[in-house]
């Protein structure tokens, strides 16, 4: 007997806590969801801080000694550059076409 | 009370379902109510289920015998403690112990990430929801902990060698593991089906991966150790295929959590790492697969039963979605950069994961010979430990050169010159290192040279990359708080070092003889003088059958002093088994194990001697290797806030 009221109970309990989102009154939106612009606009920021995560690890191999003076002068200026298209790339409004060729990276 | 479990795996069963249905079509259609309940459904699922194994737990230590699951596992002279153990000791126990573990990290995965990862969230419900129907649905109408029977006396008993303290944590934390691997594919699934691919769905994998990944790991070094002490047959590891199974899974998870440092990096092994994912999942699944199916010969043949083909297609019908899934999405999955050299940090992480997925898959083919040689053939081939052996020296020696080498190469681009000078350390430490071992005698075994000089070359790479990092922050604490997870990565690396240390030395240099002896009698092994000094015979019956207890007592000499015992105990229905001695002498880091193997003629008795060098080094490194994934998962409050500032900058 006890474990068909438990048993019960725990189906309502259930089932209520199942419709709770159909019973509120306030329609929940998808604000929380990103739109395919969005979605774009983070793709560009995310390149924009890995550019800039790189600039920081090459600073931090260089100054550990990992990389030499040699080389840290021929890999910071793509570097520079490649952060620098990312920053510009953000700042440029959708629908504007990317400039004619990227510079290396 | 069997009917409170049945109506409560009814519950979830059907919460997992709709989680599934109403999440599919909450996520299709954009319908955020439909999505919400969804989601409510699978958290609601993880109570249901709980409350399952609560009346499961409760009937295993009332000694309930109505349930023929508690009749099975345990009898009334059995530990409240052991008792509770018998619920992963058998199948249905098993897949209720997964099934809690799976709503349970569910529960917490959506609850945690549901606003920044609402995205995601979304499709992930009725991805998790989907597997937990699977296993809602083998409890509820396949094989149910909760079938009853008139009650019984007495219950069979819990087999003796899983009465062992290691056996009370080492199952549950192979299941953490196991299952934990669901939620990383979950949100790689969720992912592709939401054609949301930014960096959100990488932080929380590698998250969840590392979790599954610790739990795994320090799991199997548990499982080692059980083996080690209980099982009676000298070593930890048998390349048993159960093991196996929970090996080749933490594999793919390791080159996963490598090679996703590069995709945060450079936007590259996109394709690779959805992969990984996906293959440690599907291993984790097999790996249930193979301990529940008794399609293999294995130690854990307990476990045998007939719900092998239910998980054959599982296995099937989750990897054709995966397949399909990420061939679908291939376009959203293109790289955005290309490898700049062959020498950089991202090249070796390349390279260590190739080793890691070449042993992985190595591994599945000898656990998967026998099964299709008696499927083509008509008869079983198995393969040996040579096979493993060698292929664990093929790949594994180079991968532990690959861990000294990673952390002090550059990324991007680096130059031989350079390298060489970055790594004149560690390059010095091993060559002098590699000449005292040969001095000391260690050149008898090729691979174990090696690998010790390899040891070393990682631990001064460690030690140097510590030195120059504190010598540019300025401070340690910083340059570890500046970045946890490289630093708790390596942590794990001087586990993994501890670990290859431990198994060369109790392998390739441990010394193993047989011999008969008659008391009084006594041998040399290895600088220890043992002299057996007698049988003690105790006969005793219960649940598992009559038992006769034969115990060897010794006193030793020589290296260190003392006595220990060693028996074999003969059951009327498991047949026999061994009570090992070991002691373990601290100063000289070695264990000398005697193992009571038969009786001889006359009142003489076969003994296996062994004594095992730095065997324990592999214990400590499971306690080294739960630091450092603990420093690794520590959460980091900056990578939160980079994430909630993007998304804030996205939708300004």
């Amino acid at each position: 007997m006890i474990a068909l009221v438990v048993g019960a109970a725990i189906a309502v309990a259930a089932v209520l806590l199942v419709a709770l989102p159909f019973l509120r009154a306030r329609v929940p939106d998808w604000e929380q969801t990103t739109t395919a612009d969005e979605e774009r606009r983070l793709v560009l920021i995310e390149e924009r801080d890995q550019a800039l995560a790189a600039l920081k690890e090459l600073e931090f191999d260089h100054r550990t000694g990992k990389i030499g003076d040699e080389d840290y002068r021929a890999l910071v200026g793509p570097l520079r550059r490649a952060a620098a298209e990312a920053l510009r790339a953000l700042d440029r409004p959708q629908d504007s076409p990317p400039p004619a060729a990227n510079p290396p990276v | 009370m069997a009917d409170l479990g049945r109506a409560a795996l009814v519950v979830s069963f059907l919460l997992a379902l709709y989680a599934l249905v109403s999440g599919v079509a909450g996520a299709r259609t954009r319908n955020a109510r439909v999505s919400d309940s969804a989601r409510n459904a699978l958290v609601t699922c993880f109570g249901s289920t709980l409350v399952a194994a609560i009346v499961l737990a409760a009937a295993l230590i009332r000694h309930d015998f109505t349930f023929e699951y508690v009749a099975a596992h345990t009898s009334r002279d059995l530990s409240p403690v052991y008792s509770l153990t018998a619920f992963w000791g058998g199948q249905q126990g098993s897949l209720l112990l997964w099934l809690l573990i799976l709503t349970g990290y569910a529960a917490l995965a959506v609850l945690v990430n549901r606003r920044l990862l609402r995205d995601l969230v979304v499709w992930v419900v009725p991805v998790v929801g989907g597997i937990a129907t699977f296993f809602a649905f083998m409890l509820t109408f396949v094989s149910s902990p909760f079938d009853t029977q008139t009650r019984v006396l007495d219950g069979a008993g819990l087999v003796p060698s899983l009465q062992n303290p290691y056996m009370v944590a080492h199952p549950p934390m192979l299941y953490l593991g196991y299952v934990g691997l669901t939620i990383p594919f979950a949100f790689a699934a969720a992912a592709l089906l939401s054609g949301r691919t930014d960096e959100r769905w990488i932080v929380a994998t590698r998250r969840w991966t590392l979790i599954a990944w610790t739990f795994l790991g320090f799991g199997q070094l548990l499982g080692a150790h059980w083996a080690y002490v209980e099982v009676g047959w000298g070593g930890y590891y048998a390349w048993d295929p159960v093991e196996n199974a929970a090996l080749m899974p933490w594999l793919a998870a390791t080159a996963f959590l490598h090679s996703v440092m590069i995709q945060e990096r450079k936007g590259m092994l996109k394709v690779w790492n959805m992969v990984l994912v996906a293959l440690a999942f599907e291993l984790s699944v097999f790996g249930t697969f193979l301990t529940r199916s008794g399609v293999v010969n294995s130690i854990h043949s307990f476990a045998k039963s007939s719900i092998g083909g239910w998980f054959l297609g599982f296995v099937v019908v989750t990897v054709v979605f995966s397949v399909t899934l990420i061939l679908w999405r291939l376009p959203l999955l293109r790289a955005r950069t290309k490898l700049e050299s062959p020498l950089s940090r991202e090249a070796t992480f390349l390279y260590n994961n190739l080793l890691l997925v070449a042993l992985c898959l190595t591994i599945l083919w000898g656990v998967l010979f026998p099964v299709l040689t008696q499927l083509y053939e008509g008869q079983t081939r198995t393969i040996g430990r040579p096979y493993y052996d060698f292929f664990l020296r093929a790949f594994g020696l180079p991968l532990l050169l690959l861990m000294g080498i990673g952390p002090l190469i550059a990324w991007r681009r680096a130059t031989a010159r350079s390298l060489v000078r970055t790594l004149r350390w560690p390059i010095a430490a091993s060559v002098v290192a590699g000449a005292a071992l040969i001095g000391a005698g260690a050149g008898s075994s090729l691979p174990g040279l090696v690998a010790y000089t390899f040891c070393v070359f990682v631990v001064t790479t460690i030690v140097v990359e510590l030195v120059r990092g504190t010598r540019a922050t300025g401070s340690l604490f910083e340059l570890v708080a500046r970045n946890r997870r490289r630093y708790g990565g390596y942590v794990v690396h001087a586990a993994v070092v501890l670990l290859a240390i431990g198994i060369t030395g109790s392998s390739a240099y441990q010394t193993d003889v047989e011999r008969q002896l008659r008391p009084g009698q006594s041998a040399t092994v290895d600088g220890y003088t043992l002299t057996y000094r007698g049988t003690r015979q105790d006969v005793s019956a219960d649940a598992s059958g009559r038992k006769l207890t034969s115990e060897a007592l010794f006193t030793y000499t020589g290296r260190a002093s003392g006595t220990l015992t060693s028996s074999l105990v003969q059951s009327s229905l498991l047949g026999p088994s061994h009570e090992v001695g070991i002691r373990t002498n601290w100063l000289r880091a070695e264990d000398l194990y005697v193992i009571f193997e038969q009786r001889g003629t006359g009142n003489g008795v076969y003994f296996q001697i062994l004594v095992k060098p730095l065997v324990n080094l592999i214990w400590i490194a499971g306690y080294v290797f739960l630091f450092g994934s603990v420093v690794a998962l520590w959460p980091d409050a900056r990578e939160q806030r980079r994430l909630v500032a993007r998304l804030a900058l996205a939708r300004a």
